[in-house]
């Protein structure tokens, strides 16, 4: 679907659904360099469970007109925008690495608009390394090569892609390839610079680790998670940072758990 | 700080795409040899029906063995995914298919093997889409031919039979400049040779009967998507950015972005057509695949010798192989193929037909049949055999003649091939000599 938003042309995947505001909705926020797709499976189901779905490609991602937002709170502002847009009072969000600081960061700003987030491979603060920022800022080759390989599970370049006859690897570096110059070093810049202290973080958060991110250790959520008084971890064994692809069961199972206990969500409108 | 580094070819044809069977503990890919897969439960296979789920319902759609072959070859050509099917021309068929219907229009290399000659200028002329043949070479050919109802480029990486080296760039580039794609087929220089993704092709395809697999055993084919041509901002194809009413409705490229054309593919393609690979032939084809970093160069270093024989042989008339001088394309396959210019290629034969025909029928370690890319060392005469349908005009299109001979070498001792020819070579030029 698209639709204007700070006066920009922006596009949301609804899993082919028209809005019903008698819904709950959920949000879909994508991490540094992505877009809605890799949400592909998980939005999917949502969308054919009794929710609306907003997966969104942030401005200058996917089919959103750039350029990109310079600031994790700017992006949590325009998904607000979003929902506005929408004429939608409260919803939960879920966000994968950039997307997950954007979740928390939107539920910090407006708590009353946010049900509850799930954050997904995350880490706080999520440093990026000096030598990924400035191939990042040249829009060096390496710096999309860092992107794929970090971005992933070490087995995945041997493993079985849980997607039959599909290439993690090949997948990520063909969506970085569609990248405009810039786009990936303004996402990284903006994880690099977010600082909260998560006050207003009051909604129940999950956290969907995989065992074996590079990217974003496990290691490095945890004074996150000691941060938030209402927050719940479920680790994946065998995945990387790249969770909704590795392990897009396991994934799918615990944002199924874990949103359905929001019973008490109020629909969209 | 040194920066992460992705295996090499070599360990990706050994490994990817498959990690020790969780079942068993088996270290070679095990060959799943089942139709259907139990669903967990009622709401489970809803979810792997709807595609909310990943995983295996049937295997004309998917299957674990075929899965591995398909991550593999993508991995080795640098796609986003593949699709093997039960042939090369499968293949073809199917990438024709996912992108156009009725009313739509290729254009196409001339110089193609005689099936895809076969396919696009007679049979899916008989379905509403059209193809206008261009030479190779002519860049402005490429260009000229583009209609506003075009879907596609398509050429062969090395041309069939004599050799072309399609100038992937320059094509792709014209390709992308009227918002269409380039698709390629591979087969002559496997991923080993060349990654035409690299150079600027959009879609490729093998036929996996060949140097893939290496072994003459199994026929198979495999399409790979580079997942960078963007269907989306091109709005000349409708078959992937327009709601599907034979999936719910579904828009593909927004479902999907990258992997739009393989899941058309696989979800329609192999679902209706049904021209899927069997789970024996792509453990077959894994096998060759094990050892295509180990073959190829072998394959290479015996063409040269062979081609280094034949060119100083008093009945050769020419030799038709890009590394030569004389060849229209030495410079192109210079810098599109620094490793070499494949395994098969062509060559003269003085004294025309009879020669051609006493030739072949002397050969002891060469083997007359329809194939390329085998182990073994093959030979076949294209005029009566592989392009017979084509008409003298396109057979001089495609650098054909009635001598024209074409050798497939494969890994014997470069020695005993080049006796082989040398001696079959004499007789031919008896039985010459004695005519004349």
């Amino acid at each position: 679907m698209e639709l204007a938003a700070d006066g920009r042309r922006a596009f949301c995947y609804t899993a082919s659904h028209a809005f019903d505001p008698q819904k709950p909705t959920l949000v879909f926020v994508h991490g540094a360099g992505l877009d809605h797709s890799l949400f592909g499976l998980q939005s999917r189901y949502f969308g054919y469970h009794g929710r609306n779905v907003l997966a969104l490609d942030l401005p200058g991602h996917g089919r959103s007109e750039g350029p990109p937002l310079p600031t994790i709170a700017a992006m949590a502002d325009w998904v607000f925008g979003v929902l506005d847009a929408q004429g939608i009072a409260s919803a939960s969000i879920v966000g994968h690495s950039m997307g997950a600081l954007v979740a928390l960061e939107a539920a910090n700003r407006r708590p009353e608009r946010v049900a509850r987030i799930a954050c997904i491979g995350v880490a706080y603060p999520m440093k990026v390394s000096q030598a990924f920022l400035e191939a990042a800022r040249k829009n060096e080759q390496a710096a999309f090569d860092m992107e794929t390989i970090w971005g992933h599970a070490p087995q995945v370049p041997f493993g079985g892609n849980p997607n039959p006859g599909m290439w993690m690897y090949g997948d990520a570096l063909a969506r970085l390839a569609r990248l405009a110059p810039g786009v990936l070093y303004n996402d990284l810049k903006a994880c690099n610079d977010y600082v909260s202290d998560f006050a207003g973080v009051k909604c129940p958060v999950l956290f969907i680790l995989g065992k074996r991110d590079v990217m974003t250790p496990p290691r490095a959520a945890a004074t996150l998670i000691q941060k938030l008084s209402n927050a719940k971890v479920e680790m994946v064994e065998l995945s990387g940072h790249s969770l909704m692809a590795e392990a897009p069961d396991d994934t799918l199972d615990v944002l199924i758990e874990f949103f359905s206990e929001t019973r008490t969500d109020r629909p969209g409108r | 700080m040194a920066g992460p580094k992705y295996p090499d070819f070599d360990t990706l044809a050994l490994h990817a795409g498959q990690s020790p069977d969780p079942a068993t503990g088996s270290r070679a890919v095990p060959i799943y040899q089942t139709t259907s897969y139990v669903f967990r439960d009622t709401e489970h296979a809803a979810s792997l029906f709807n595609m909310e789920r990943a995983g295996h319902v049937y295997s004309r759609i998917s299957n674990p063995t075929v899965a591995v072959l398909e991550e593999r070859v993508a991995a080795l050509e640098g796609g986003v995914g593949a699709i093997a099917t039960a042939s090369g021309q499968a293949a073809l068929h199917l990438a024709v298919a996912t992108l156009m219907g009725a009313g739509d229009h290729v254009v196409a290399s001339g110089s193609l093997y005689g099936g895809s000659h076969n396919l696009l200028g007679y049979t899916l002329k008989r379905f509403g889409i059209e193809t206008t043949f261009i030479n190779p070479r002519d860049l402005d050919g490429w260009k000229n031919a583009i209609r506003p109802n075009t879907r596609l480029l398509f050429g062969e990486t090395l041309g069939n039979p004599g050799l072309d080296v399609l100038d992937i760039p320059s094509v792709a580039q014209i390709a992308h400049a009227a918002k269409l794609p380039l698709l390629v087929d591979a087969t002559f220089t496997t991923p080993y040779l060349m990654t035409p993704f690299g150079l600027g092709a959009d879609l490729l395809y093998h036929s996996a009967t060949k140097f893939l697999g290496g072994h003459g055993v199994a026929i198979g084919g495999v399409l790979v998507d580079s997942g960078r041509f963007d269907w989306e901002a091109s709005g000349k194809f409708a078959t992937l950015t327009a709601p599907y009413e034979g999936f719910h409705g579904m828009d593909f490229e927004e479902e999907s972005g990258t992997r739009a054309f393989l899941l058309r593919a696989r979800r329609e393609g192999l679902r209706d057509f049904g021209a899927c690979m069997a789970p024996m032939t792509a453990f077959q084809i894994l096998q060759g695949i094990e050892t295509l970093h180990v073959r190829m160069p072998r394959h290479i270093e015996n063409t040269r010798a062979v081609v280094e024989f034949l060119s100083g042989n008093s009945m050769v008339e020419k030799v038709i192989y890009p590394e030569l001088e004389s060849h229209p394309d030495h410079a192109l396959a210079k810098r599109l193929l620094p490793k070499g210019a494949g395994a098969v290629f062509s060559f003269e034969i003085k004294g025309g037909r009879a020669a051609g025909r006493r030739f072949i029928e002397s050969l002891r370690v060469f083997s007359h049949l329809a194939n390329v890319g085998d182990a073994k060392s093959l030979v076949i005469h294209p005029a009566t055999t592989t392009h017979y349908r084509m008409s003298d005009a396109d057979l001089a299109k495609s650098g054909i003649t009635a001598g024209t001979v074409r050798l497939s070498i494969g890994l014997e001792s470069s020695a005993d091939l080049i006796e082989d020819l040398d001696r079959a070579l004499n007789v031919a030029a008896k039985q010459a000599a004695a005519k004349a």
